[in-house]
């Protein structure tokens, strides 16, 4: 009890700095996410979930201040005909944002949702909550408790684009906390684009429920902002032959944990995570944890997860499959790469198996190394300049998991950011 | 056009001397061939001349139309105008060979001041040359080497080469791994490249090569030197007699 009074302190601190919006269909589930909280309490040093990454700056009271980047940027996603919705430094930004309207899909405000939403009644902290186990994740539920705005869009049908929420970012202190609700109906298909920094730092929950044959695509580029910090969770359920397919790009940021956590639970399903990184400077330091569970028969679930790490960078990656009783025919697959383009920087990875079905097909592979000296040589031998080559073959090592993107277009947007990110950070 | 004097090397990391005083000089237009038993020194002498990393030469020069090829980075010697056709051509997951190849060209066309090719004008031209070397387009697709059999990674070479269109061609055991029909197309693409402007190396141990790329010139290199030099006949010598009556002969 001593260690619980003593951890109690910073959650404390952290409650007292936030509001909980009042009333409304979400008001139960708030204070349920609160309870939650108080009990866990937030991530400290010692947290063997923790372990590869220091919480301190997710949970201090007040967010440290983080410069603004300056210099042009290219509009990503810009090529795709999409439905634009724009938040800046957290906050909506309505004339900026497309009007919300779409066939197919509904979409909503968390601050404006004060009818009663059946559909995100059976979401909004729920799916949160669910991932609670058997690791808690308290940093998730305080954003449920807490979070002031946020999307929540229930997808009915097969709509004609993409829906891309664009973060913008102005203030060098805004401490934003979103919480984000889709439920795809049974057979419904949407396209998720996310991309911007939110603010200096920010608390991100996405919930998404994928009912029976449903398919979700989920694309997401954290923002080019070198100083923002962001703890996000991504927290879903599959129903029966339904498809989850998520793909997050981070360039820069001090600090980011982007937890994943997937339950399988119509047979059939199939799941995706994947994410490319590329961190430059001691600085940087990125953090990838996902937790598949397996709960149905004859699933698929992948893990993709590459990064390139120069001049003293820091990668984590904790991936978990459990395959619980009676999951048979589950096939998993987990690769976690990291290039590691000097000796200073370094990458820690943690797979994790935990299977309870007998007739299963898991695989886990983790590695890093350096740059291939022998294709370098080889391309160099053919006139290609150093540094061209490094590159070729770094975008060349990560394709494999910007390939997890399906869209072409989308594919060929984020290999150029990646392109255009080496450009500017050679070696 | 590639002038190697008293060249001398030994590698980096371990005090094993390779090359013991290579003398060389191959004109424009010129075949010449090296051949020699294993452990002679003939491939090293194909990567020190291409600026492969583990090697430290203690002595001699190694020139290209008079320019000093060894103060070079492998980029800028392959722009001044060298090419190495590997032994083992290296596989390279995820580069698209297309991509590798337009990037190749263009770096060194950019490196020697010349305009760089379009997507179009690059397309025409590869297609052409892949079609005599018989490449199919399929293969052009495909990551650099990767799944390729032993005879089309060495026409992926003579492909770059034709692409590229170097002034000093060497050829490290091109004819390693290959069956007979594959060794006939690899000649027949080395043979189209041959011009008055162009020199080749061909390294190899085996006269059948030389058969199908007809050299003007044979050295025989043996622990690290040259130790004969004579017309095609001296390869056939080799293929009759192997190479212990002339190790003896200059012993």
């Amino acid at each position: 009890m001593a260690e619980a009074a003593v951890k109690q302190t910073p959650t404390d601190a952290m409650i007292a700095t936030l509001d909980m919006p009042q009333g409304g269909w979400s008001d139960a589930a708030r204070r349920d996410a609160l309870a939650r909280v108080q009990t866990m309490g937030l991530p400290g040093r010692r947290d063997e979930y923790w372990k590869y990454t220091r919480p301190d700056t997710l949970v201090q009271a007040q967010a440290l201040p983080a410069a603004l980047r300056d210099g042009d940027d290219t509009v990503l996603f810009d090529t795709v005909d999409r439905l634009k919705i724009v938040f800046v430094d957290g906050v909506f930004d309505a004339e900026a944002s497309d009007d919300l309207s779409l066939d197919g899909i509904t979409i909503e405000r968390l601050a404006d949702a004060t009818s009663d939403l059946h559909w995100a009644r059976d979401v909004y902290g729920v799916l949160e909550n669910n991932g609670q186990n058997p690791v808690p994740r308290p940093l998730a539920a305080l954003n449920t408790a807490f979070a002031a705005d946020g999307v929540l869009i229930h997808v009915t049908g097969k709509p004609s684009k993409p829906v891309n929420i664009i973060y913008r970012r102005t203030s060098t202190t805004a401490d934003a906390m979103l919480h984000n609700c889709i439920k795809l109906d049974a057979g419904a298909e949407m396209t998720l684009l996310e991309n911007g920094p939110v603010a200096a730092r920010f608390n991100g929950v996405l919930e998404v429920e994928v009912a029976d044959k449903a398919a979700f695509h989920h694309v997401r580029a954290q923002g080019r902002d070198h100083e923002q910090r962001a703890a996000t969770h991504i927290f879903t359920r599959l129903g029966a032959e339904s498809t989850f397919k998520s793909f997050t790009l981070t360039a820069n940021g001090v600090m980011t944990r982007n937890d994943c956590v997937i339950e399988l639970t119509g047979d059939d399903a199939n799941a995706t995570v994947a994410g490319a990184c590329v961190g430059d400077g001691g600085d940087f330091h990125h953090d990838d944890t996902v937790f598949i569970t397996h709960d149905a028969v004859n699933c698929e679930s992948r893990q993709v997860f590459k990064k390139v790490l120069r001049n003293g960078a820091t990668g984590v990656f904790q991936g978990k499959i459990l395959v619980k009783a009676g999951a048979q025919k589950t096939d998993g697959y987990q690769i976690s790469q990291s290039l590691l383009l000097d000796e200073d920087s370094q990458f820690l990875a943690k797979p994790e198996l935990e299977i309870y079905a007998d007739d299963v097909a898991c695989s886990h592979g983790s590695t890093s190394g350096a740059i291939d000296e022998d294709a370098l040589f080889y391309l160099r031998s053919r006139g290609v300049p150093h540094g061209a080559a490094t590159d070729l073959l770094t975008l060349a090592f990560l394709a494999e998991a910007v390939l997890e993107v399906e869209d072409e277009a989308l594919r060929e947007e984020v290999t150029a950011r990646l392109a255009s990110w080496l450009e500017r950070h050679a070696a | 056009m590639l002038s190697i004097k008293g060249l001398k090397v030994k590698l980096e990391d371990e005090d094993k001397q390779i090359l013991k005083g290579v003398d060389l000089e191959i004109e424009a237009g010129k075949v010449h061939a090296i051949m020699g038993p294993n452990g002679s020194g003939k491939s090293t002498l194909s990567y020190v001349l291409s600026g492969k990393d583990g090697y430290e030469v203690t002595g001699g020069s190694a020139t290209l139309e008079g320019v000093d090829l060894l103060d070079m980075e492998p980029e800028d010697r392959a722009a001044a105008g060298l090419f190495l056709a590997f032994q083992y051509p290296v596989e390279i997951p995820g580069v698209g060979n297309m991509t590798f190849l337009r990037t190749a060209v263009n770096a060194q066309r950019k490196s020697r001041g010349e305009e760089e090719m379009t997507a179009a004008e690059f397309l025409k031209v590869v297609r052409a040359r892949a079609k005599e070397l018989k490449i199919d387009a399929e293969m052009l697709k495909r990551p650099v080497n990767v799944g390729f059999s032993g005879g089309e990674k060495k026409r992926n070479e003579i492909l770059q080469m034709a692409m590229l269109e170097p002034k000093m061609c060497i050829l490290d055991e091109t004819d390693s791994g290959l069956d007979v029909d594959a060794m006939k197309l690899v000649a027949e693409g080395v043979n189209a490249l041959r011009t008055e402007g162009r020199g080749f190396l061909v390294i190899t141990h085996y006269q059948r090569l030389l058969d199908h790329i007809k050299p003007d010139v044979v050295h025989i290199m043996a622990d690290g030197r040259i130790i004969k030099t004579g017309g095609p006949e001296l390869a056939l010598e080799v293929e009759n007699n192997g190479y212990a009556d002339i190790l003896a002969e200059v012993a």
